[in-house]
């Protein structure tokens, strides 16, 4: 691999940018890997690169049956925080931020880290007390966090309506300044390069369509394109987690339900942060071309088909308007929407399963995008170990029989 | 937005409704006899199925009347709705 840098920049430009080397390869699947990843998303890929770095796992391939990233990957709103409220989430979040800062440097690849700080709203009392009781367990946390006032709000962010007479007035926010967004592309462009490079066969265009057992062991995957043998088989299919257990006979405890998000035409610089509200629904920040992206809940009912309805569209940007009144006059300019794999207690599942060999890594819901390194990083172990590491065993399976659930609604700094 | 038949009001837009999660799960008849797992299965665990899925509405901004939906959760093409305690025909359960 051929390393990025101001020099390779300088000669791919004199070169007239016809000679950059290709970033990964497509390789024909082989027979047989030690492990096999199912799913080319960012948590996939992730995966694969801690793998082959962390525990020198190189013989693995990523599966993906479509092109890599184009999921829930490419179709998030890039932001980035850990201002969790409880131990466990704030534990594995926080792994992912200190990951993400170091990321660009780890895969030699820019991932336009902008932490720009993420403001939650308060507006009500009741915002308030919560927003508080989060600061402070954020900080006994050793995860920063601050209260601001509404006059500090509106120094921060002068376009926001903070008058007193609005609908939903603000009455303060938390603000994690090393919150921020990234360039999600890049995330997933980032590590497919990175784990290609330690040998990592990355697969598109293959659709696992059954999980082969021998006993009750994993023994492979049935693909399009064949049979491929593995003693290890890692789930990662976000949206899809429940079609791909259910070939292994496994049930989750999620729902795959539509969440939409949308860009507005390009502006010069005008937010300087992440705004999200919970009580006026709706989250916003400007990206580096000047679009604001904006994202709010999920629609209201089970859905695959990676779209929505558009009276949740309608709620987002009256929500947006409710905030920032002069957003009144931007036009949008695109809007999709993607299948996010939802659990009843808004925690993910990073865990074994009753199948040996099978590992599953699902339930990230709306939020799944910060977490894409830590993720990544804790599943790697959890695969190579044959056990969950400390910072992922209260994310197992088993917590919904056992009842230690992780109830991070309403608790997560945004509403679910 | 999605055009779901009431069958007591007729078509109506998905505005007027709210979603009441997978059908036909029954509370188990003695719950103090499963085990954790089995409870947790009951209480937790969904089908989640990409096609074909029967699941609940309610009709809250109109009759306010509970019903059933057979609909594709791949396409959202409704293929029918049908009354509480009335079970799917053999093609809604594809």
């Amino acid at each position: 691999m051929k390393k990025y840098s101001i020099f390779s920049l300088i000669r791919n430009a004199v070169e007239f940018h016809q000679n950059w080397e290709q970033v990964w390869r497509s390789p024909d699947p082989k027979p047989a890997y030690d492990v096999i990843i199912i799913g080319g998303g960012g948590h996939g890929l992730a995966t694969a690169h801690y793998l082959a770095k962390v525990h020198g796992i190189t013989n693995v391939a990523v599966i993906e049956k479509n092109w890599l990233g184009g999921g829930n990957t490419g179709r998030n709103t890039t932001i980035i925080r850990s201002n969790y409220l409880w131990d466990e989430s704030a534990a594995i979040y926080e792994k992912s931020l200190r990951l993400y800062e170091g990321l660009s440097q780890d895969l030699n690849y820019n991932i336009m880290l902008s932490q720009r700080g993420v403001m939650n709203l308060a507006h009500n009392l009741h915002d308030v007390r919560e927003l508080q009781r989060r600061i402070y367990a954020n900080r006994l946390n050793g995860i920063d966090s601050e209260f601001l006032s509404p006059a500090q709000i509106a120094e921060m962010v002068p376009i926001i309506n903070t008058n007193a007479d609005a609908r939903f007035p603000i009455l303060g926010a938390s603000l994690q300044r090393r919150g921020g967004v990234a360039r999600h592309d890049a995330i997933a462009w980032g590590f497919a390069r990175s784990a290609d490079n330690y040998g990592v066969d990355i697969i598109q265009q293959c659709e696992v369509t059954g999980i082969l057992r021998d006993g009750g062991k994993v023994s492979g995957v049935e693909t399009t394109r064949g049979t491929i043998k593995a003693p290890k088989v890692a789930i990662v299919t976000a949206g899809h987690c429940s079609v791909v257990a259910d070939m292994a006979g496994i049930r989750l405890p999620v729902n795959s339900v539509p969440l939409q998000a949308m860009v507005t035409e390009p502006v010069k610089p005008i937010l300087n942060c992440v705004v999200m509200s919970n009580a006026v629904h709706v989250y916003v920040s400007q990206s580096d071309k000047g679009e604001l992206v904006l994202g709010a809940g999920i629609d209201g009912y089970n859905g695959y088909a990676q779209r929505g309805s558009l009276h949740v569209v309608e709620h987002q940007l009256a929500s947006l308007c409710e905030l920032f009144p002069l957003f009144s006059r931007l036009r949008i300019m695109r809007q999709w929407g993607g299948i996010v794999d939802t659990c009843p207690d808004a925690s993910p599942i990073v865990s074994k399963t009753p199948v040996d060999g099978l590992y599953i890594n699902c339930g990230w819901g709306t939020g799944g995008f910060k977490a894409t390194p830590g993720s990544g990083w804790v599943f790697a172990h959890t695969i190579a170990k044959d056990e969950p590491h400390t910072l992922n065993a209260p994310f197992n399976l088993d917590r919904f029989s056992t009842g230690a659930l992780i109830d991070e609604h309403g608790a997560a700094a945004v509403a679910h | 937005m999605l055009m779901i038949p009431c069958p007591w009001c007729g078509d109506r837009e998905e505005a007027e409704f709210r979603n009441g999660g997978e059908a036909h799960i029954e509370r188990p008849k003695n719950p103090d006899a499963l085990s954790d797992e089995q409870w947790a299965d009951y209480l937790f665990m969904s089908s989640n199925t990409k096609g074909v899925y029967l699941e609940r509405w309610v009709h809250d901004h109109g009759c306010r009347r509970w019903f059933n939906v057979a609909r594709n959760t791949a396409t959202n093409v409704i293929l029918s709705a049908y009354k509480i305690g009335q079970k799917p025909t053999k093609e809604e359960r594809q």
